[in-house]
């Protein structure tokens, strides 16, 4: 499953690793903008594949920020 | 003299200072980041600089590259607006070495306002009341007891080294001190390595009433009345009204007075705004001072006829201030909200493309914009967008225009908090008048749940 940008920004902090199990909910990676601090949460539960994103990369909405399985 | 300004900011505020550079001959200059290129206040300027990339840390907060702009167009004076640099003591401190005048007060002065205990501690000297707590730690259970009954309860129970909400928490009788105590002061003592706490009154149903300040270099000063801020969400204003439909006129002459003592007491110059949090018996509590030009200085503007820029300019240029307290009277009464381009009910942000943008127009309308027709609004920056104004003869009529102007106003492409703004002038509460900082939680917010 892709997770995707919900709006632009840049991203502030990855808090979920590479083969990490993540829970529905949990924050995976929390992004910037306007001033303010955006966690993107894993839609459901399952491992990441791939992270599509380093810190302090600028997403676009609708970019894909990482891979869940 | 002052014959050229930069102005190190963005946005409608460096629309708004280079409008009134105008009016008094002064060439305007305005600085902008890569993302800022098609700003409406580029074009205003006249002459303008890029100044590097997005990022505020590579643009807007630059100082070796802003102080350079202002060297290479031998501009006299730096306006810093609000935000960004405006109350860094380390640019006002380098303007001051470099011979340009920092259209602000001395780097000093905000240093010693910058700082939270140092600022208490100058207006207690100066006579302001502050919230009434403890000046030290305390570390026992019994001194935070008879401390706390000496205030008055309910307290703030406060971590000494803490932040983030941890090891803090609301208590209302000696029965629920001794056990929040030692909790909160293990959490701290977990968390920050300190155990000690401090105790603070807590202001219930409180209002964020502030005053604006203008003083000259000769010791004259005067306050602008006040202005009520209390509806905010996520700790940052929303709509702010002048002046307040809350306190007494002997209220608003004290808080004046004591604005006035404490800006001679720190030797303070140019404009500035003393915040305090008002409880029910209008007492009034010193919470912090802004030593800069604040988002909403409209409305004092619309009430009292001056033009708060103009004043900065003259004052920065060395110039006596030419109003006396006694020439001051409130006229009417101002609203201005805030239009932010955010989720209105979760206060996302919502950057994106205004493909539509058409404010309200009208005699007794004032709009300050950031965004235009046709324009990309970017996540590098704060979320406002614009600032709609309105100024009528009473509160109602103040009310009645701003919702019209809401109801008027065309914003297509992004998610704005029109529909915030719009309930909000709807609400009964606020038409009487019943503004306490926790407007949004308990009525905003509510009446969403049960739609």
């Amino acid at each position: 499953m892709e997770l995707k940008a919900s709006m632009a920004g840049s991203v502030w902090k990855i808090t979920a690793t590479h083969g990490e199990a993540v829970e529905e909910g949990q924050d995976v990676v929390i992004l910037e903008s306007m001033k303010m601090e955006i966690p993107i949460i894993a839609e459901s539960s399952g491992t990441i594949k791939e992270m599509k994103v380093a810190e302090g990369d600028f997403v676009n909405e609708g970019d894909i920020i990482a891979i869940i399985e | 003299m002052i014959n050229k300004i930069v102005i190190a900011n963005r946005g409608e505020i460096a629309a708004r200072v280079i409008r009134t550079c105008k009016q008094l001959n002064i060439q305007a200059v305005s600085i902008y980041s890569e993302a800022d290129k098609d700003a409406p206040y580029v074009q205003m300027a006249d002459e303008s600089y890029l100044i590097g990339p997005p990022r505020v840390n590579e643009s807007y907060l630059n100082i070796e590259k802003i102080i350079s702009v202002a060297k290479e167009c031998k501009a006299d004076a730096i306006h810093p607006g609000y935000g960004f640099l405006s109350e860094s003591d380390i640019f006002a401190e380098k303007c001051e070495s470099e011979d340009i005048i920092f259209i602000g007060p001395k780097s000093k002065v905000i240093r010693q306002m910058g700082s939270k205990i140092a600022a208490r501690t100058m207006m207690q000297q100066a006579g302001v009341p502050v919230v009434p707590g403890t000046e030290g730690a305390v570390t026992s259970a019994e001194e935070a007891a008879s401390i706390a009954e000496a205030i008055g309860y309910p307290i703030m129970l406060k971590a000494s080294a803490g932040g983030g909400g941890i090891g803090m928490q609301m208590v209302h009788s000696k029965e629920e001190l001794s056990k929040a105590f030692e909790n909160n002061s293990k959490r701290a003592l977990n968390f920050f390595g300190d155990g000690s706490m401090f105790i603070e009154k807590k202001v219930e149903n409180a209002r964020h009433i502030e005053i604006q300040v203008l003083a000259d270099h000769y010791g004259n000063a005067v306050h602008l009345f006040e202005r009520e801020c209390s509806i905010q969400r996520r700790n940052q204003k929303v709509i702010e009204e002048a002046p307040s439909p809350f306190i007494s006129e002997k209220t608003r002459k004290n808080m004046g007075d004591k604005a006035i003592q404490a800006v001679k007491t720190l030797g303070y110059t140019n404009a500035g705004t003393i915040e305090f949090l008002v409880d029910e018996q209008e007492n009034f509590y010193f919470l912090e001072m802004n030593t800069r030009i604040q988002v909403e200085h409209p409305i004092t503007e619309e009430i009292t006829g001056i033009d708060i820029v103009e004043k900065q300019i003259q004052i920065a240029n060395g110039e006596a201030l030419d109003i006396k307290q006694a020439d001051l009277h409130l006229n009417g009464h101002a609203i201005e909200a805030r239009i932010y381009a955010e989720d209105p009910i979760t206060f996302f942000p919502s950057p994106g493309h205004i493909h539509r943008f058409e404010p309200p127009e009208g005699e007794k309308i004032r709009n300050e914009i950031t965004v235009c027709n046709n324009y990309d609004v970017t996540p590098f920056y704060d979320p406002m967008i614009g600032k709609l104004i309105v100024h009528g003869q009473t509160r109602n009529e103040a009310i009645s225009l701003l919702q019209t102007a809401l109801q008027e106003y065309k914003i297509e492409g992004i998610k704005t908090n029109l529909p915030m703004l719009l309930s909000i002038m709807k609400h009964q509460a606020f038409r009487s008048g019943n503004t306490t900082t926790n407007f949004v939680e308990t009525n905003y917010l509510t009446q969403l749940n049960k739609k």
